[in-house]
């Protein structure tokens, strides 16, 4: 462990740390543009430079130089300086001075280092540099004469995205950084350039010229189009979201957020439910009205109808709170039939191990032995999937496939197609696993078929005799894929007791008419026109006009989860916060207000007034919902489960990965994006066969 | 000085393959490099596939020279595992890789300061009216491409030019003109100095280490 002395503060490192690191250790700060802390170092921007006392007489580049025992470094020193604003000035020759129409400007590295070490007069007389913009697809919009040619972009796309395209090409004044054969690219992580790129070469195009940083009001909160509850930040001009950001969680999503969950805001303004809706029995159209005639009219077709009568499901996007008044609701009217699964899975919930992602996701970074079954994370949870390819570039953690074989971005041994496939490798590698702890990630669509119980259970064995779960490490781990899918069976949103209809049969039940009105809290998942008999009531509460609404007698318009607070437990198990950035549209609601309001209209009124005390309620009947951030550890045991396997092979959920939720439906950005990587995407699975 | 070329061009053959011959040199070439460094063979395996392009252009009517089409450097990519994107970069960065077709005889002038000094500027005047084209372009028949280059080493017998492998000094713009008119006959000229110097020594002979240079042959 190195020690060396830094601006004349002493400090101690791990063997291997860069200068640069140090210093920032010690809260100095260091400008640089090439380095980044999750990419290889390539040193090349000569920004990051400092004096090594009694080392050769000339700047060093601080990213690429180890600590060494006594050195005496000094970040501040004439040299340094003078250093730096050479570089500075070099960079600044050939840059572009239009920051007053760069999306960039007011949060880009070239100009706040400017302000510290840039001159302001240029002393270069020669012709600027001028290069051609690169077509890199809907999201990414390039001007690449303000390239300062860092390399940033063309790292991320080969080391975390997997997807080497970019590079740079010529040399010297002709450089120039692009895909070279005008291919576009194709990853769901594309919108992290945006981020990874110091200037504002490579700009989001959804958002071009739309905002200033500075006019926006940036709120914290929570994803919701996977389940993996990806930290963001939320920036909003008056009731409008403008763009979404990623926050830093190393736990979950380090500082990566996919495409979806970037670049589908647009769709909160578009298809938006903003007044109740009443469909006219005569016409069959949905007619405006007010609340009051809202409640009255369900006051109305409700009276009589038993609670064994009645059934509800609670779509993707729905918060803790939601999910919790609804689930009241039901029981004031006694009635048992109510599911989460929308996607129609079927899987033991008696116990949290038995759905968690138990070894957290944090857990692959341990792993040393992955099988994917059933799942393309790729799609289903895209930064999970940049985690997994770390973990086989980094460590070398050898990755195998169930079901269908599909691109992940990184080599992987492909098992076979079905449940077969798991129990011939359980007879073949018993006693024999060298991995010590292996990772089993399941994709919750392995469970949407019949047979989903019998899976379940059958998977839980073969993990244990095959070493996956054991005394002190759990890798048995369901991928869910739905925001709101954890959070609703840990309230335990599924069907209750032992008379409680699931979501097949209470489809069934809408046909054969034993189920007389049904409560939609946003399931949009289904098409419900085709799978919801045409003689039972259905109330739909949700924030955009989508597959719900469609077939609903009465429509209440709720809030998009940017518009509420609320809590979502991701697949981990872990609770958090999500909060309010702006209000919802005309005279939509917050989901639990609405439900509180029209269980007094209905006669029994739930317990709670304001969200706190709702919030209260939850906490009294499952306290680690209170606890945000954190995972409670869930004990696993038996997994039960009923009937026989079936012979089919998975198959993977996610066909089209920008289209799966009601949100990224209406969204422009996204349908643009389904017909640009159309094609692409057909050459990757050829390649991938 | 920028390289011209269109990755997506028509002139783009939509495969390329290595002949026999070459794929013989090429697995040669790979087993030079330890075990998990192959990709260091791109440099060698991209000159392979331009000689090997020049081979068959020198047949071709009308001919060229070597070069490498987008096709070679998907298949070197593919042969030594690595992205094709990464063949592009190394393809684009060096100068002496084509990446366009170029005339049968690539005439490199170097107009660097020896050079210069020494009236380079002349042989690119001569070379330019004797073939009737620009810097950069290629005549019509095929045989010449001209092109500007930087100092390719060979200063004491400024000026100079490289054609295809060759190294041509001490020119002057009528030798010049003599060496290209012997070139679009097909016919050999002399390689080296146009003037009879040897090596490079002093026109009139070696002036120092005068033993050696008999011992060598050269005096
Ligand atoms: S486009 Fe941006 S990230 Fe890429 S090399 Fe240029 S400056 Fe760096
Ligand atoms: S940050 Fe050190 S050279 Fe770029």
């Amino acid at each position: 462990m190195p020690k060396l002395t830094i601006n004349d503060m002493e400090i101690e490192v791990e063997q291997g740390t860069s200068i640069l690191q140090a210093a920032q250790a010690l809260g100095i700060e260091v400008p640089h543009f090439c380095y980044h802390d999750r990419l290889t170092v390539p040193a090349n921007c000569r920004m990051c430079l400092v004096e090594v006392e009694g080392g050769p007489p000339k700047p060093a580049a601080s990213c690429a130089m180890a600590c060494g025992e006594g050195m005496v470094v000094r970040t501040d020193s004439e040299m340094v300086t003078d250093a730096r604003k050479g570089v500075m000035e070099m960079m600044l020759i050939n840059h572009p001075l239009d920051c007053p129409v760069c999306d960039q400007g007011g949060e880009c590295d070239l100009q706040d280092q400017a302000v510290g070490y840039g001159f302001d007069r240029s002393r270069f007389a020669e012709n600027k540099r001028a290069v051609p913009d690169k077509e890199l697809g809907p999201l990414i919009k390039t001007v690449m004469s303000r390239c300062i040619n860092c390399t940033r972009c063309i790292r991320f796309a080969e080391e975390i995205a997997g997807t080497p395209v970019l590079g740079q090409m010529n040399r010297g004044e002709d450089s120039e950084v692009g895909t070279f054969i005008g291919e576009i690219l194709r990853t769901e992580l594309s919108g992290n350039l945006v981020d990874i790129c110091p200037v504002g070469a490579l700009t989001s195009k959804p958002y071009a010229f739309k905002a200033r940083s500075w006019e926006l009001k940036k709120t914290q909160s929570i994803d919701v189009h996977d389940a993996l509850g990806a930290n963001i930040r939320i920036d909003v001009r008056g009731r409008e979201v403008m763009r979404i950001l990623p926050r830093l969680h190393e736990d979950i999503n380090e500082e990566w957020i996919d495409d979806r969950t970037r670049f589908s805001c647009d769709g909160l303004n578009k298809a938006r439910l903003d007044r109740p809706y009443i469909r006219d029995e005569d016409s069959g159209k949905l007619v405006e009205a007010s609340w009051d005639e809202a409640f009255a009219f369900i006051a109305g077709k409700l009276k009589g109808v038993k609670g064994a009568e009645m059934a509800a499901l609670v779509g993707d996007l729905a918060a803790v709170e939601d999910i919790v008044a609804l689930k009241d609701l039901m029981g004031a009217y006694g009635s048992p039939n109510m599911d989460c699964r929308t996607d129609g899975a079927v899987f033991s919930a008696a116990s949290r191990a038995d759905y968690l992602f138990n070894s957290t996701i944090a857990g692959i970074d341990e792993a040393d032995a992955i099988l994917l079954i059933g799942t393309n994370p790729r799609y289903e949870a895209a930064v999970l999937n940049a985690r997994i390819r770390k973990a086989h570039f980094e460590r070398d953690v050898s990755i195998g496939l169930v079901g269908e074989r599909c691109d992940l971005t990184y080599p992987y041994h492909y098992v076979g197609p079905g449940m077969a496939d798991v129990e011939k490798m359980v007879k073949d590698y018993k006693g024999k696993m060298k991995a010590k702890r292996p990772v089993w990630i399941i994709g919750s669509g392995v469970f949407a078929r019949p047979d989903g119980a019998a899976i379940h259970k059958a998977l839980y064995e073969a993990a244990k005799e095959l070493g996956v779960i054991t005394k002190d490490w759990n890798g048995f781990n369901i991928l869910h894929r739905a925001a709101s899918r954890v959070g609703a069976l840990d309230v335990g949103f599924v069907p209750q007791g032992k008379g409680g209809r699931g979501f097949a049969s209470i489809l069934e039940g809408t046909k054969d008419g034993s189920i007389k009105a049904l409560y939609m809290l946003g399931a949009d998942e289904f098409d419900a026109r085709a799978e919801i008999g045409w003689k039972c009531f259905v109330i739909y509460q949700g924030h955009h006009g989508d597959y719900g609404a469609a077939r609903a007698d009465v429509v209440l318009p709720g809030a998009a989860y940017t518009e509420k607070d609320g809590i979502y437990v991701n697949t981990e198990g872990r609770p958090q916060q999500g909060k309010r950035a702006s209000f919802p549209p005309g005279d939509a609601k917050e989901d639990w207000a609405i439900l509180r309001a029209l269980s007094e209209a209905l006669g029994k009124t739930l317990p709670y007034d304001t969200p706190v005390q709702l919030r209260t309620r939850i906490v009294e009947e499952w306290p680690h919902l209170g606890e945000f951030d954190l995972i409670q550890p869930a004990k696993s045991v038996a997994v039960k489960g009923a009937g026989k396997v079936l012979k089919a092979a998975f198959k993977n959920p996610v066909k089209s990965f920008y289209l799966t939720n009601a949100i990224c439906r209406a969204s422009d950005t996204m349908s643009k994006c389904t017909d640009a990587f159309k094609g692409v995407d057909e050459k990757m699975l050829e390649a991938a066969e | 000085m920028k390289k011209l070329f269109e990755i997506n061009a028509d002139y783009q053959p939509e495969s390329f393959e290595f002949t026999k011959a070459s794929q013989k040199k090429a697995a040669d070439i790979i087993a030079l490099y330890p075990k998990g460094r192959q990709q260091s063979a791109v440099m060698p395996l991209l000159d392979l596939a331009q000689r090997q392009m020049g081979e068959e252009g020198a047949k071709a009517e009308p001919p060229h020279g070597g070069w490498i089409p987008r096709a070679a450097m998907d298949h070197i990519g593919d042969m030594l595992g690595m992205p094709h994107i990464k063949v592009y970069e190394v393809a684009t960065f060096y100068s002496m890789y084509n990446l366009a077709p170029v005339g049968k005889h690539l005439v490199q002038i170097c107009t660097t300061t020896p050079c210069w000094l020494c009236g380079s500027d002349e042989i690119v005047q001569a070379s330019k009216k004797h073939l009737g084209i620009g810097m950069g372009e290629t005549t019509k028949d095929g045989k010449f491409t001209l092109v500007e280059v930087e100092c390719l080493g060979a200063c004491v017998n400024a000026p100079m030019v490289q054609i295809n492998d060759d190294y041509y000094e001490d020119l002057t713009s009528e030798s010049m003109k003599e060496l290209l008119g012997t070139l679009a006959e097909d016919m050999k000229p002399t390689i080296g100095s146009q003037k009879g110097r040897k090596a490079s020594m002093a026109l009139s002979g070696p002036t120092t280490l005068e033993k050696q240079a008999k011992k060598a042959g050269v005096a």
